[in-house]
């Protein structure tokens, strides 16, 4: 009998090399997992019940092309369309072996932070199901914390893999920018957006990190990592700077339980040798978000022109070319895609460009130079990930402000490029609090050392509460 | 900073989206208060600021001018919603049924 919710990807492969069990029966697990806990979770679209290989059983977001597998993005304008080719991240997992256990449900063109902006209906947290799993990749989270998948990738723009992560007790990488391939990713804002692993441990995470990294003929923008991916083992932190940005301690949104098991992980790091000190990322803070509601929308907008009934998915009647395309775009698309189209069009016209999609790439060269100042002095920058644990679905889902204020603590890194850790960093109210680490540019090594140690001195038991 | 009902309805047509009126109403409301919090960035002087649009410094990335295989025209064609023959069939791009 395979206990799917507390084994780790790396026990799995424990079993596979000893023979103790094949890849086929840990797909099954997973599938059966899937089949008793699914239809309260709805972390998966869909399950792929013939996954064959040799390895580890994976899940995937629903934004990566599988060839010959449904892929939405969780949206109608995708319904039905079936890739011709798998996305360099999926072959290169299914090259490692890895069958394919399901895709799992995001916000719609994984923008949002709870997946209730998908079309096909939210996702909900294992460890209180009246909650959301966090976004825009809930789904992959709400697997991994619910033993339906060991591991699985997610994409992340402003936090849809860090801000899940840790609404979900998991750990979350968002890689360095560059360092993973898009080629067959559903575009949402390309200088933004990245690929990475989800999994119950930090060492999980950089084994899966070291199969899907490096260059991509296919993606012109990948480089490869400086040094090789290591599985840490260190358990102390000796030499280690972390930085903690002085503007935490004055953000009024960080709950009290949260902001408790911040300072106890902080405790924590000095005990084990890390030397903690303040940084300061002011403007990071103060105008991260704008900025980044200005970007990420504006290359949406030019993303999602795609969609025009004409190649792929659902078409809407329409006399005319025109006609057919605005209204196909009408009906296919939800509030949240429209809400950022329209304000990324609104971004770029003419007359506006200036104002605000030029100054917020300006803003954003001042957030790159802050943060190279703070890794002058520090190793890494440490902030809560969620300034909130898991909400209540429907909290804030009428109100598109409170919602983006989600990411404001894990947007500022996103645009700087550099790359950033969640781990679980204890309870608050019985649910996850999440610890988010940020490295320099390729510094994904001492994050895992780092993440790996105190992973280790915390002793967070991954699995929700009412399901032990 | 708000934006009306009018901005809302140009930008509209320019990214091809046929709204309906109540989503009109909607949008120019909910983009009037997003408008109102990210054009803070327009507090800041920013003169002699290069912009970055890009985190990584790369430079151009040639590939060497070699046939290789690609999508096959069925492959290319498999999710269309309406083909014919080695094209993608769409309504009426001009004539009279079209007007500017």
């Amino acid at each position: 009998m395979i206990d799917t919710l507390r084994l780790t990807a790396e026990q799995a492969l424990g079993l596979l090399k000893r023979k103790e069990a094949s890849s086929a029966e840990l797909h099954r697990a997973y599938l059966d997992a899937a089949a008793a806990r699914n239809p309260e979770l709805h972390a998966y679209l869909r399950v792929v019940e013939d996954g064959t290989g040799t390895g580890v059983p994976i899940a995937l977001k629903d934004v990566i092309s599988t060839k010959g597998i449904e892929t939405t993005a969780g949206s109608k304008i995708l319904a039905g369309y079936v890739p011709v080719f798998d996305a360099t991240v999926a072959a290169r997992v299914k090259a490692a072996g890895m069958p394919l256990i399901g895709k799992t449900n995001t916000d719609e063109f994984a923008m949002g932070s709870s997946t209730e902006n998908s079309a096909y209906g939210p996702s909900r947290n294992p460890w209180d199901p009246t909650r959301v799993p966090g976004g825009s990749g809930g789904g992959t989270a709400a697997a991994v914390s619910a033993g339906l998948a060991p591991w699985g990738l997610g994409s992340d723009t402003g936090g849809s893999i860090k801000q899940p992560s840790a609404l979900c007790g998991n750990v979350g990488l968002r890689p360095t920018y560059g360092t993973v391939s898009r080629y067959g990713i559903v575009a949402f804002a390309s200088s933004l957006d990245q690929i990475g692993p989800v999994a119950k441990t930090v060492r999980d995470v950089a084994l899966l990190t070291s199969i899907i990294a490096g260059r991509d003929a296919h993606d012109s923008t990948t480089v490869d990592h400086p040094e090789p991916i290591r599985l840490p083992e260190d358990d102390r932190l000796d030499g280690l700077r972390i930085g903690v940005p002085g503007q935490v301690a004055d953000l009024a949104g960080i709950e009290p339980g949260v902001r408790a098991s911040f300072e106890s992980a902080l405790e924590l790091a000095r005990e084990l040798g890390a030397d903690v000190g303040e940084c300061d990322l002011p403007l990071s803070f103060d105008y991260g978000m704008p900025c980044y509601y200005l970007i990420a929308p504006a290359e949406a907008s030019s993303n999602l022109a795609r969609y025009d009934g004409v190649r792929y998915g659902p078409r809407a009647d329409g006399a005319t070319y025109r006609d057919m395309v605005e209204r196909t775009r009408d009906e296919g698309f939800g509030d949240e895609p429209k809400r950022r189209i329209m304000l990324g069009t609104y971004a770029l016209s003419a007359g506006y460009y200036d104002a605000y999609y030029g100054q917020a790439q300006k803003v954003r060269t001042l957030i790159v130079r802050e943060h190279a100042a703070a890794f002058e002095r520090f190793d890494v920058i440490a902030t809560p990930t969620s300034p909130t644990v898991a909400f209540h679905l429907g909290d804030k889902s009428a109100d598109p402000l409170a919602m983006y204020a989600c990411d404001l603590l894990t947007i500022p890194s996103c645009l700087a490029g550099l790359p950033g850790l969640n781990i679980p960093s204890g309870l608050s109210e019985g649910l996850p609090v999440g610890l988010q680490l940020i490295g320099r540019q390729f510094g994904e090594n001492t994050l895992f050392r780092a993440g790996h140690a105190l992973e280790q001195a915390i002793g967070f038991d991954t699995v929700p509460a009412r399901l032990r | 900073m708000s934006i009306s009902r009018e901005q809302v309805l140009h930008v509209a047509r320019l990214a091809r989206l046929d709204l309906r009126e109540d989503e009109l109403d909607r949008l120019t409301l909910e983009l009037g208060a997003i408008l109102d919090a990210v054009s803070k960035v327009a507090e800041l002087d920013l003169a002699g600021v290069p912009p970055t649009s890009h985190p990584l410094d790369l430079v151009n990335v040639w590939a060497d001018d070699e046939p290789h295989v690609s999508l096959t025209l069925d492959e290319a064609l498999a999710n269309a919603p309406s083909r014919e023959g080695s094209l993608f069939r769409v309504p009426p791009t001009a004539g009279p049924e079209v007007t500017a």
